[in-house]
């Protein structure tokens, strides 16, 4: 996700630098900050009392074109986690996938296709509404294959999938109408603002091309998540290759190494952290004994006291600060 | 999330913290971006049902606070109030994982609750070192930064943007919603249709806005270029500071920290 | 010198949803001249402006900086005599700090270095700002930043100085300031103000538009006097020439 994300953000930047429209760059940036400000107003949903918010990712590609919509929303992303930890630093690949690529470029063409190139209000309000559905529909699926995959939780696919979907497709008929109202209401102020998307400028040059970018998308991303990946699976086998310390050789090289170390160091070693790893190498122990030996008594004891140290430590420096000038 | 006034003040603090003046203040900002990074990365490689051998990393945050002279309070309670969000995720694990992992006394810990703290303390710790870079570096910094480091510059420039305007924006967006409050007696939020309009005007605003900041550019020679002046060097100081740390994490991650330094002591004391 | 002088022959504009703003502009400045365009709200101050620069095209009429009609091959150029600052600060600073904004015009003229670093501070130092140069946009206040902004078009060393109203939104002691600063200023002014006594002390021409016409054009003294052409165009005699509220006596 990462790596199709990060792809994709190359790609975008590219195609925008080429064709570059010198009114484009403020233009995304004060449309990110609305969207910015606009989720941040919250509404009655009818009939059930609960409140949201507007997504806007279809808004903003059909305001701006796939490419800088992309580039948009993801900056957009980008700030709410870094400040908001908004769904979280790590999620942010397949954030950026879910709420900015499948908008823009997934469910756009369609968008286009519904709209044709002068329709009317009925069949443009129609084209909206459906494309806010399928954006939500397929970024639900999206998030559900993604967490499946990067098996942070252990929630069962298809009960997830189940959970996931109906609740999507309120929220896509909400965002939808949502959607409509705000371009209705700005177009009829500024027959211009929907020009663009509507005469087909942002056309992305040909299914061709299209195809071809997202199979690459897609394979860069396979292959490089293979091996970089920051999802969690993909990272620990990276990083247990290149150490040498898979969990199920805990016996070789630097570990045993480091047990002998260990051996010396303790005078105790009732606790040791390997021993059991080294005896009992299985796949299916292997969960077992990583948890035990993070768990152990000498475990709870040291991570008790790092974490106070940690605590502490703001204030160490601090104090030191506070008496140096006085000298 | 929170009202719009609260985190645009939220933003302002972070920004205020950025302009310190600490030796972790002045260090290049790629430094203590590509630290970060290698931080995250590392704790994120950690096993699913690792527990005990993150809680060293928490040294990172914990020192950077004290050294840059950072409020802590104020960075814990915003790491805090997000782990309701990550024990959302984590909670389905102890229902579904219910192997014994690991037995205190009587008690019987289940690998499920192991994973679901193990990914609270995850989060924790990425947000947290998240915020501390902020804090330390400030938005547009990192941004910089991470175009020297290859963003395309493309993309630099409009989180450039987006931040600037998020301020405008957002109290233009705060006025509007207070001012419909105002004139809506008591009901809390609007209906979707006063929503559509509110935000609509709000992207017409918007739109007229971006106009006139292009103007603005025009008026000053832009051509589409954005120029940029380059501050700041990488020097001894920064490439101590990135080999420091990720020898520190790199030892961490081969080494349970907690495992060590517990038995260390279990085994003095006894 | 006739490089500086900015000349307007029939001005029209029209909006694209109809609205004719300007209906038939024509004047002339010459170097040096300080003036002020006044007139009631939505009269046609901004968008007149906006025509000396280029960003819009005439409907009709043509619009002369010197020696250069202004059309699309002529713009660069004449960007770059005429700096303009426009009505709304938050427009004019988008960049992340206050001196990457001032910087930013100079660095577009392809200045570096030293020259760039002196360029810059010169224009801090001269609207009283150079305390402000590390601060974000965002965190200033409302004075503050149209001073900012006034420096990052005194950065580029314009010919000829557009304000829109550069003094709304000042304190006095603010206003007081860029009273000076304006002053010191020894090329081409023109700028739109509200604030009549702040025209009286800087200008010795006025024009005063009027639902997009010029209603009139002359020395500030004599119009600023004419309570009558004032009141027809919804404005009011300044109070510096008013009669004093107590003794009734009027001054100068
Ligand atoms: N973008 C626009 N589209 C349509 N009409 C416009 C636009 N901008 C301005 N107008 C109209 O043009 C007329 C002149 O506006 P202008 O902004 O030039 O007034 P002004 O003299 O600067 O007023 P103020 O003192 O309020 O700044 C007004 O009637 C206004 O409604
Ligand atoms: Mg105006």
């Amino acid at each position: 996700m990462w790596a199709t994300s990060a792809a994709t953000l190359a790609y975008s930047s590219a195609k925008l630098r080429r064709d570059f429209d010198e009114r484009v760059p403020p233009l995304m940036g004060v449309l990110g900050a609305f969207l910015f400000a606009a989720q941040m107003i919250n509404f009655t949903i009818p009939g059930t009392g609960s409140s949201g918010h507007l997504a806007g990712g279809i808004l903003l590609t059909i305001l701006l074109g796939p490419h800088a919509a992309f580039l948009s929303i993801a900056s957009v992303l980008v700030v709410q986690a870094l400040f908001f930890a908004d769904g979280g630093l790590l999620a942010l690949g397949c954030n950026i996938f879910n709420m900015a690529f499948v908008p823009a470029f997934m469910v756009f063409p369609l968008f286009r296709r519904l709209a044709g190139n002068a329709p009317g209000r009925l069949r443009l309000n129609v084209a909206i509404l459906a494309a806010a559905l399928v954006a939500l529909q397929l970024g639900a699926f999206a998030v559900v294959l993604e967490t499946t995959c990067s098996g942070i939780a252990t929630l069962p696919f298809a009960s997830f999938l189940l959970m996931m979907q109906p609740i999507h497709l309120a929220i896509g008929v909400v965002e939808g109408l949502v959607t409509v109202a705000v371009l209705g209401l700005a177009q009829k102020a500024r027959p211009d603002l929907l020009r663009g998307s509507l005469e087909g400028r942002f056309d992305l040059g040909g299914k061709r091309v299209l195809l071809a970018f997202l199979v690459a998308a897609l394979l860069v991303g396979g292959g490089l998540s293979r091996y970089a990946s920051v999802l969690p699976d993909g990272l620990e086998w990276a990083v247990g290759k290149l150490t040498g310390k898979t969990e199920l050789e805990a016996s070789s090289g630097v570990h045993a190494a480091l047990g002998a170390v260990q051996n010396k160091t303790a005078l105790l070693s009732g606790y040791q952290l390997p021993a059991p790893a080294r005896k009992e190498p299985g796949p299916a122990s292997e969960k077992a004994t990583a948890a035990g030996s993070g768990t152990g008594v000498a475990g709870v004891v040291g991570a008790v006291l790092t974490l106070a140290v940690a605590c502490f430590c703001p204030y160490l420096f601090r104090g030191r600060r506070r008496t140096k000038p006085e000298i | 999330m929170t009202s719009i006034e609260g985190a645009l003040l939220d933003f302002k603090r972070l920004d205020r913290l950025a302009a310190g003046d600490t030796a972790l203040h002045r260090l290049d900002p790629r430094a203590k971006v590509i630290v970060t990074f290698v931080f995250i990365v590392t704790v994120v490689s950690f096993g699913r049902y690792e527990l005990s051998a993150l809680v060293p990393f928490f040294l990172f945050p914990a020192i950077l606070v004290g050294l840059g002279n950072l409020p802590a309070g104020y960075l814990a309670r915003k790491v805090a109030l997000l782990c309701p969000f990550a024990l959302v995720i984590g909670l389905f694990n102890p229902l579904f994982d219910r192997a014994v992992a690991l037995q205190l006394g009587p008690l019987a810990i289940s690998a499920g609750w192991i994973s679901c703290a193990s990914i609270v303390v995850r989060a924790a710790l990425t947000v947290g070192a998240a915020f501390v870079l902020l804090a330390l570096t400030g938005f547009p910094a990192i941004c910089s930064a991470l175009e020297r480091l290859g963003l395309p510059g493309m993309f630099v420039v409009q989180l450039h943007f987006l931040y600037r305007y998020i301020f405008v924006l957002g109290e233009e967006g705060g006025q509007a919603s207070r001012a419909l409050e105002l004139r809506s007696f008591g009901a809390k939020r609007p209906s979707l249709a006063t929503y559509g309009s509110l935000v609509g005007h709000l992207l017409l605003r918007t739109w007229l806005r971006a106009e006139r900041v292009h103007r603005a550019m025009l008026a000053r020679g832009f051509s589409g270029a954005f120029p940029t002046r380059t501050v700041g060097r990488f020097g001894m100081a920064e490439a101590a500071f990135v080999a420091g740390w990720t020898a520190f994490f790199l030892f961490l991650r081969l080494n349970n920290g907690a495992q060590l330094l517990g038995s260390l002591l279990t085994g003095h004391f006894s | 010198m006739s490089h500086h002088i900015v000349e307007v022959k029939n001005l029209r504009h029209v909006y694209p949803d109809g609205t004719e703003a300007l209906k038939g502009v024509s004047f002339r400045i010459h170097h040096g001249e300080s003036v002020a365009i006044i007139g009631a709200n939505g009269a046609g101050k901004s968008t007149l402006l906006l025509h000396l620069n280029g960003y819009h095209s005439p409907t009709a009429g043509e619009v002369r900086i010197g020696d250069f009609l202004l059309s699309k091959g002529t713009l660069p150029g004449i960007r770059r005599t005429v700096g303009m600052v426009f009505q709304d600060p938050d427009d004019q600073l988008f960049m992340p700090t206050v001196y990457d904004d001032v910087a930013f015009g100079p660095l577009n003229l392809g200045l570096n270095g030293n020259e760039l670093e002196r360029c810059v501070a010169d224009a801090l130092e001269r609207v009283g700002a150079a305390h402000l140069a590390a601060k974000a946009p965002y965190h200033l206040s409302g004075g503050e930043k149209k001073r900012v902004a006034i420096a990052t078009v005194l950065s580029m060393s314009p010919d000829i100085l557009v304000l829109d109203e550069p003094a709304s939104g000042l304190d006095p002691y603010a206003r007081r300031q860029l009273i000076g600063l304006l002053k010191e200023f020894r090329h081409t002014k023109i700028f739109t103000s509200h604030d009549l006594d702040l025209v009286l002390e800087l200008c010795q021409r006025v024009i005063l538009l009027k639902e997009g016409e010029v209603r009139a054009d002359g020395p500030a003294a004599e119009i600023l006097r004419d309570e009558r052409l004032l009141a027809e165009c919804r404005l009011e005699v300044p109070l510096s020439l008013q009669g004093c509220p107590i003794c009734g006596k009027r001054q100068g």
